[in-house]
């Protein structure tokens, strides 16, 4: 690439930067009410509005806040799933950065290719890999493997709505114990799945990458934490974010956002910091709740709120057994208040621990 | 200057002579020597290029997607189980048009096991999208790999090279290796107009809904379609440049007014020639078919005209069906006024060796009127219970 080349590419990027980034609007009286909540964040919108998620969409979320850290220049490469159908409804498309889907198992072998171009051309785009968790745990287990074995500079990012939405709710690796999901439904012989979620971040952690991290769409400050931190990483770096599905877990479409914190809070979904192989940090628990205080607020585990069945119980001791394990095993349990713990963070403005000022 | 390679070493430097900047491939016999050699010319730093060790070739079809997709000049090679395991792969690179070279080492499908030669790994994906050229010999083999990537970006198309395993890749053959220098003056550097670029934002591989997806599809075969005159003219410039070619779409050799012909695919072409030397009797035409996808229907047309005969030779079949390449032949010659009467074989099926002899069998089975219209011609069926026969 010669001078010339790059300093057009570096003005063209600034250009949409400037054409795709949201400015701050300026309040003009105290209780300014124009302009929505979005227009009125100072990112780069790499994911724009006016797609077809469903209302309440943790995953769209997620991804949304992954595209304002990560963009403009960037290149994504994302598995068939919900994400990838909800914003590429030809001849339309919600991507504000350059975006490809081949298949539904091979999104790191494709961004494999793309980091691999950009070495081969000396240019130093990041390459993202989008799947979620059917394309992640399941079917592009092995892809997502060799990608990090090859140590190919990739951000990679799951996003975790535990099970196969965009088919219709059928169940994954890392759909929960007994949960009910169209192919592992509840019924007179049966509680939901009988297997348990995959520990998918131990398995990554064990190809001792320099960083894999879990996170949720509860609190957007530490995910974007997160995505800034691997973006500055030279090497494969891995990302699972927690983004609950409104269709697919049965809740309402407003209480997204508390289904996800109430996962993290009860111990259920642990987020976590791995680097090299060794767990680095963890988000504490301030107030741990009990695992009924999330499973009640879903439909997907409705058939353990029997009181009166024995199964039912059976099923949920077993499901807090799973949550205490995690909060001993990963030493969830807060001492005190933090402001890096589950309480303490929801208070840090996503602007300023994403680095923007 | 002239070499004595083995085919996969010499397909190995016709890529590096092409600059490939990322090149992804897993081993499976007889592709292997390719990769191996390519990994070598990397190691003693004669390639440079980014050579991405994949864990399937499944991965390796998607590194070369993703990789010509964001500009690069893009190369893999399979061979049979790789091939199917690619298939997935290999549809989504041509639907989304991305210009690539693959070269397929021909060999049997599993089951029953066979690591030998015959065409049934290409001819499951012919309905990939890909253009797909057959080599007659190791130099046409070089030459058409490197033709490849000038036709693949003149058409914005993947190219597999198919080439017979072991009968080419393993075989040791005096090959004129043009220098680098010829190779850059002759190949354009690689460009892809849709190619990803940050500074240009385009998404690629959309969900297509039915209000515009027989429109992609039309245009797609279009697409392949027009690529027939494109690969003509690339041969032509080859041969202006090199002194030889590989005959464009397909070739026709033998007497003028020869009534019989013999179509055929890849390395058997050579061995029915040398068959056609020592056989007595009138001569037969023989076709050489070096473009199966696009099909030239109208180069075959011509180039059957005045036969009365024509034995197309199949390295693959169809199970219930019979022959791929003779039921394609049946259907473009059909309503042709005076179209030859087609006789069908499957020979060298998992790499049964072609004798040279067989050529007189071959002719004078047409004279057999209770002939079957398809058969596996070398197939001993005293070998088989009578129930299998
Ligand atoms: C090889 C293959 N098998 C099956 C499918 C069908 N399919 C498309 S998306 C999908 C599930 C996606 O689930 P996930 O990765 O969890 O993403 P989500 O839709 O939940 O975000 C399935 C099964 C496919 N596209 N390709
Ligand atoms: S089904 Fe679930 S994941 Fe898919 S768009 Fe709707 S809410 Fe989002
Ligand atoms: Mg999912």
């Amino acid at each position: 690439m010669t001078t010339t080349d790059n300093t057009k590419r570096v003005a063209r990027l600034a250009e949409l930067r400037e054409k795709f980034g949201r400015h701050p609007v300026e309040p003009q009286e105290k209780h300014y009410q124009g302009g929505s909540q979005r227009d009125r964040q100072p990112r780069f919108c790499g994911l724009e509005s006016g797609h077809r998620a469903c209302q309440g969409c943790g995953e769209a979320l997620a991804a949304r806040l992954v595209m304002e850290c990560a963009g403009p220049d960037v290149m994504v490469a994302n598995a068939t799933g919900c994400l990838e159908v909800f914003t590429t409804p030809w001849p339309q498309t919600a991507w504000q950065v350059p975006w490809i889907h081949s298949l539904f198992e091979n999104s790191a072998a494709v961004a494999s290719g793309m980091e691999a171009a950009m070495k081969a051309k000396g240019k130093n785009t990041k390459i993202l890999a989008f799947g979620g968790d059917g394309g992640t745990y399941d079917i592009g287990f092995q892809a997502l493997s060799g990608m990090l074995e090859r140590y190919h500079n990739i951000l990679y990012v799951c996003y975790d709505n535990e099970a196969y939405m965009n088919t219709g709710i059928q169940r994954s690796s890392s759909t929960p114990h007994a949960a009910s999901t169209t192919t592992s439904p509840a019924g007179a012989e049966r509680m939901g799945k009988r297997h348990l979620k995959k520990d998918l971040l131990s398995i990554i952690a064990a190809h001792h990458i320099p960083y894999s991290a879990s996170a949720s769409v509860a609190y957007p400050a530490d995910l974007q934490r997160k995505v800034r931190y691997a973006m500055g990483i030279e090497g494969p770096t891995f990302l699972v974010v927690h983004s609950p599905c409104p269709l697919g877990w049965k809740h309402d479409s407003h209480v997204t956002i508390e289904v996800a914190r109430r996962a993290v809070e009860c111990g259920l979904f642990p987020v976590v910091e791995v680097e090299r192989g060794a767990v680095a940090n963890v988000m504490p628990i301030r107030e741990v709740r009990p695992v009924a205080d999330y499973l009640g607020m879903q439909g997907r585990f409705g058939h353990l709120m029997d009181p009166n069945d024995p199964r039912a119980v059976e099923e949920l001791t077993h499901l807090q057994a799973l949550a205490d394990y995690n909060i001993s095993h990963y030493n969830l349990r807060g001492e005190g208040e933090d402001p890096a713990d589950t309480a303490g963070i929801t208070l840090v403005a996503r602007d300023r621990a994403a680095g923007e000022s | 200057m002239r070499e004595a390679l083995e085919g996969s070493q010499a397909i190995a430097r016709a890529v590096a002579l092409c600059d490939p900047d990322v090149v992804a491939a897993y081993p499976i016999t007889p592709q292997t020597h390719i990769v191996e050699n390519l990994s070598k010319l990397v190691a003693e730093g004669d390639l440079h290029t980014e050579f991405v060790s994949v864990e399937s070739e499944f991965s390796a079809a998607s590194v070369v997607l993703g990789a010509a997709a964001s500009g690069a000049r893009a190369y893999t090679a399979s061979s049979s189980q790789g091939v199917l395991l690619m298939a997935e792969v290999l549809f989504n690179i041509a639907g989304m048009r991305i210009p690539l070279t693959m070269t397929v080492a021909n060999r049997a499908v599993s089951a029953p096991l066979n690591i030998w030669n015959d065409h049934a790994d290409s001819m499951a994906v012919r309905d990939s999208g890909w253009i797909q050229l057959h080599c007659e010999n190791n130099q046409e083999a070089v030459d058409t790999t490197i033709q490849s990537f000038k036709i693949a970006q003149d058409t914005d198309l993947p190219v597999m090279v198919c080439m017979d395993g072991f009968v080419l890749t393993h075989t040791m053959e005096v090959i004129d290796i043009p220098t680098h220098a010829q190779v850059r003056k002759w190949l354009p550097p690689f460009v892809f107009k849709r190619a990803l670029d940050p500074s240009d934002p385009k998404s690629l591989g959309a969900l297509v809904s039915p209000d515009f997806f027989p429109e992609v599809r039309h245009s797609h075969h279009a697409a392949v379609d027009k690529a027939l005159p494109v690969i003509e003219k690339v041969d032509a410039s080859w041969a202006k440049t090199f002194k030889r070619d590989c005959g464009g779409l397909l070739t026709v050799e033998g007497p003028e007014d020869a009534k019989v012909g013999i179509l055929a695919m890849g390395s058997t072409v050579g061995t029915l020639r040398t068959g056609l030397e020592h056989h007595d009797g009138p001569g037969a035409k023989l076709i050489k078919l070096r473009a199966f996808r696009p099909f030239p229907a109208d180069a075959l047309r011509a180039a059957v005209a005045g036969l009365d005969s024509l034995i197309v030779i199949d390295r693959a079949i169809s199970p219930g069906l019979g022959g791929i390449l003779g039921s394609e032949v049946k259907s473009t010659l059909y309503g042709m006024p005076n179209a030859p009467r087609i006789h069908n074989h499957a020979i060298g099926l998992g790499g049964r060796d072609i004798p040279e002899s067989i050529v007189g069998d071959l002719l004078s089975s047409i004279e057999d009127p209770d002939a079957p219209a398809f058969s596996v011609f070398d197939a001993d069926l005293s070998m088989l219970p009578p129930e299998d026969r």
